[in-house]
């Protein structure tokens, strides 16, 4: 098998399993209750808060443990716009960011918010002075996603983040989920204020997800009820697949001082490789994006054929992003960066992690090729 | 240029005559051991100055370690170079140009400490501040208000140069004044008490009271996290366990409700003492403030102190409960503190303790039972555990990290 969609989500570390088996079986009590079973959970909850806090560089009480990635950002999102109403109702985001943030966005419209969707340009890259330009008195919140999930082009978010710093009323929200683990962000250096990531994107489990949230900014809840994680965020906590999270963090954080550049050369290798291909054009920016996302279009052959093509020989790909696939709808980020329709139709994402080999891009490279020819035969 | 070494100047001790050579080392070691994160820096200490010789470690993260460290009044980022004049003007407009200066204000302030130099202070601030002026844009000069105060000290072995001090945690340096056996009950006082005895230079050993099963696994861990907190201040603390079950319910059943609770604090006053004894201190500290609840009334604490001779050090006595708990917030205590936990203090309560308690009484319905025994088999069975920053309870957690 060559898994190549590790953006969709990753194979989570046999480590991090023998974790969440062993917590899910021997500390199942409830971190709430009284007795020694639930006194452990919450010792485990802790120590993962603390864990968590000192891989980020921040405090504590400043990471709140969520379901997911989605709900962290509907909840940083949502949170800042009821908490801060009185201040303001002008939001802006960017025309490239995940569901969980444009509809959460869209949502607020109808409840009469105003958002912004800067656009990009061709590099899938906002401009920072057209954001300064679009930050007005009542804009409370500025949400921009670090690394995008379908081309993997990198915003400037330490410099948006030195902006901002001159609109103490408007908060800076990072939806860090394909970021973590791949492109680092100092979150102080860069001045954000809620940062979003997700478990299974960094071989933990799903269910589980971080927001960090700066001290002295008060969010809303989304989920009101027994007052956990802080009084923030209300439900039992998934003791386990959080300590197991707390580990694939500091694994995967470990993988990337260790082979951040190998990663990089599997990169560049697979560029090398793709470009020699006829048929495909390659929607990543060459400079200055993520290690482990390339987009490139098939020239109008049909994006979902060659993934199901593909997969016959056990190697996995994506059609633009996982979330978005299945609406049969071009690329977003692809039609936003101004790519032609015909060929944000027919895109296709290759996402890696620390797991894959240089050895794969050859067999993948003849089963493309093969998938290509096949594919071209049928259409004419 | 870099700035290469962080300027230490010590509080109050550089003036503790012959003894300060001892207050000197013990400060030394203490950031040793504080600083031990950072493998290559190098420590030189000199009678009223201590220096970290940074060796590209990162001074951020030093800088914010050495706040906790007792007997620092404050330290800054330093450069050193030659004693020579035109070295000393480079110098001081690098350490300037370090900041982001556009736009402020400076001073400059030189003493001439080795008075072989040849120029004088008050050239020295001319030569240095019209050079800084004529290399910068933007910066002005303001001798009464200004943001950034260059600081250059012409000594012997060479000329410093600082430009901002940051405040240190001030007091004596943990462990030079002796040892003292800390009450730890969990609440919000005897933490601060703590921390205010290591801000005078005492050592201490903590001493809790757990009554199994009426006080739970939660309240034993709260003990340790307070004193995980503390030991940020102090180092490794021990911390001894004193299984109290026994002595309470005896009290309960032999003496009348409203001395109980006084014959108890008796008990815990006699048992800290005892391990005092044991472990070389000399004084115990407690969290009590004058009035706050019954036996801290002048009346109780007479009654309650009367089973030692022994110093008891009272470093709230005097303070509010606000104080209090501003202090604790500050140490990082206050929220492990306010957990809802049952203790040694809230179980076996009586409804109306006596607030003006008579020690013949006392001493009256303590005859009837014999407590000796007990209290050496509270001794003998105490757990004793060493705390440091990175101590975590559950080893078996380990794996799971």
């Amino acid at each position: 098998m060559i898994y190549l969609d590790n953006s969709a989500t990753t194979k989570p570390f046999p480590e991090v399993i023998d974790s969440f088996v062993t917590v899910a079986t021997k500390y199942f009590g409830n971190p709430s209750s009284l007795h020694e079973l639930g006194r452990k959970a919450e010792r485990l909850l802790i120590q993962s808060r603390e864990q968590v806090a000192a891989l980020l560089d921040v405090k504590p009480n400043e990471i709140i443990f969520t379901s997911g990635g989605t709900e962290a950002n509907n909840f940083a999102i949502k949170g800042v716009a009821f908490q801060y109403r009185q201040r303001g109702n002008h939001i802006i985001t960017t025309a490239i960011e995940h569901p969980s943030v444009a509809e959460p966005c869209r949502q607020l419209e109808e409840l009469g918010f105003e958002v912004t969707y800067l656009p990009v340009n061709e590099n899938g890259v906002i401009d920072v002075e057209e954001l300064a330009r679009a930050l007005r008195n009542d804009t409370i919140l500025v949400s921009v996603m670090h690394v995008n999930n379908e081309v993997g082009s990198i915003q400037p978010i330490e410099q948006i983040g030195r902006l901002l710093q001159q609109y103490p009323k408007t908060f800076f929200h990072v939806d860090h989920v394909q970021g973590i683990g791949k492109v680092p962000l100092d979150l102080k250096k860069a001045h954000v204020d809620l940062c979003t990531m997700s478990a299974h994107k960094f071989h933990g489990l799903r269910g589980a997800g971080i927001l960090y949230v700066r001290n002295g900014i008060r969010l809303s809840p989304l989920l009101a009820g027994g007052g956990q994680e802080l009084q923030l965020r209300s439900g039992t906590e998934n003791v386990a697949a959080i300590v197991a999270m707390t580990k694939a963090l500091r694994m995967s954080l470990e993988a990337y001082e260790r082979q951040s550049s190998r990663l990089l050369a599997i990169k560049e290798q697979w560029l090398n490789e793709l470009k020699n291909i006829a048929d495909i054009h390659i929607n990543t920016p060459l400079d200055h994006s993520a290690p482990h996302i390339i987009n490139f279009s098939l020239n109008g052959l049909k994006s979902e054929v060659f993934v199901h093509e593909l997969a016959k020989q056990q190697i996995f790909v994506s059609t633009t992003s996982a979330c978005s696939s299945k609406k049969r709808a071009p690329s977003k980020t692809l039609v936003a960066m101004g790519v032609e329709q015909k060929q944000a139709e027919s895109s296709i994402r290759i996402s890696l992690s620390y797991e894959n080999t240089l050895e794969e891009i050859p067999v993948a490279i003849r089963a493309i090729k093969a998938a290509i020819k096949k594919l071209q035969e049928v259409t004419r | 240029m870099q700035y290469d070494r962080i300027l230490i100047r010590y509080g109050e001790m550089s003036t503790k005559g012959k003894n300060r050579n001892r207050f000197v080392v013990r400060l030394k070691r203490n950031i040793q051991k504080k600083l031990k994160a950072f493998p290559n820096i190098k420590i030189e200490y000199m009678r009223d100055r201590m220096y970290i010789l940074l060796n590209g470690e990162p001074h951020e993260e030093i800088m914010e370690q050495l706040k906790t460290v007792f007997g620092i009044q404050s330290f800054s980022l330093a450069m050193k170079c030659e004693n020579d004049i035109e070295k000393i003007k480079a110098t001081a407009l690098a350490a300037v140009q370090q900041f982001s200066y556009e736009g402020k204000t400076f001073k400059v302030s030189a003493k001439r400490i080795d008075k072989q130099f040849p120029i004088g202070s008050n050239d020295l601030n001319y030569e240095i501040g019209s050079h800084i002026l004529r290399n910068t844009k933007n910066l002005t000069v303001n001798v009464h208000e200004p943001d950034i105060h260059v600081r250059v000290e012409v000594r012997k072995d060479g000329t410093y140069v600082t430009c901002h001090d940051i405040p240190g945690a001030g007091g004596l340096p943990v462990g030079t004044s002796g040892k003292a056996m800390l009450m730890l009950s969990g609440g919000i006082d005897s933490p601060v008490a703590g921390y205010l005895a290591m801000k005078r230079g005492l050592e201490i050993e903590a001493v809790h009271f757990f009554s199994p099963p009426f006080t739970s696994e939660r309240a034993k861990q709260k003990v340790i996290d307070l004193v995980k907190k503390l030991t940020k201040f102090g180092g490794k603390i021990k911390l001894h366990i004193v299984p109290f079950t026994n002595i309470q319910q005896t009290i309960h059943r032999q003496v009348p409700d409203g001395y109980s609770l006084i014959s108890s604090r008796r008990m815990m006053l006699k048992i800290t003492d005892l391990l005092r004894k044991k472990y070389n201190g000399l004084a115990i500290v407690t969290g009590e403030s004058l009035g706050q609840v019954a036996s801290q009334t002048l009346e109780s604490m007479f009654v309650i102190n009367d089973v030692t001779t022994t110093p008891i050090l009272r470093p709230l006595v005097s303070m509010d409960k606000t104080e209090i708990i501003e202090m604790a917030r500050k140490i990082d205590t206050h929220d492990i503190s306010i957990l809802p936990y049952e203790d040694c203090c809230t179980i076996f309560t009586p409804s109306a303790p006596k607030t003006r308690p008579k020690r013949e009484k006392v001493v009256h319905y303590e005859s009837f039972i014999d407590l000796e025994p007990l209290i050496e088999e509270a001794v003998a069975n105490t757990e004793t555990i060493v705390i440091d920053e990175e101590f975590a309870a559950e080893d078996e957690f380990e794996q799971l990290f």
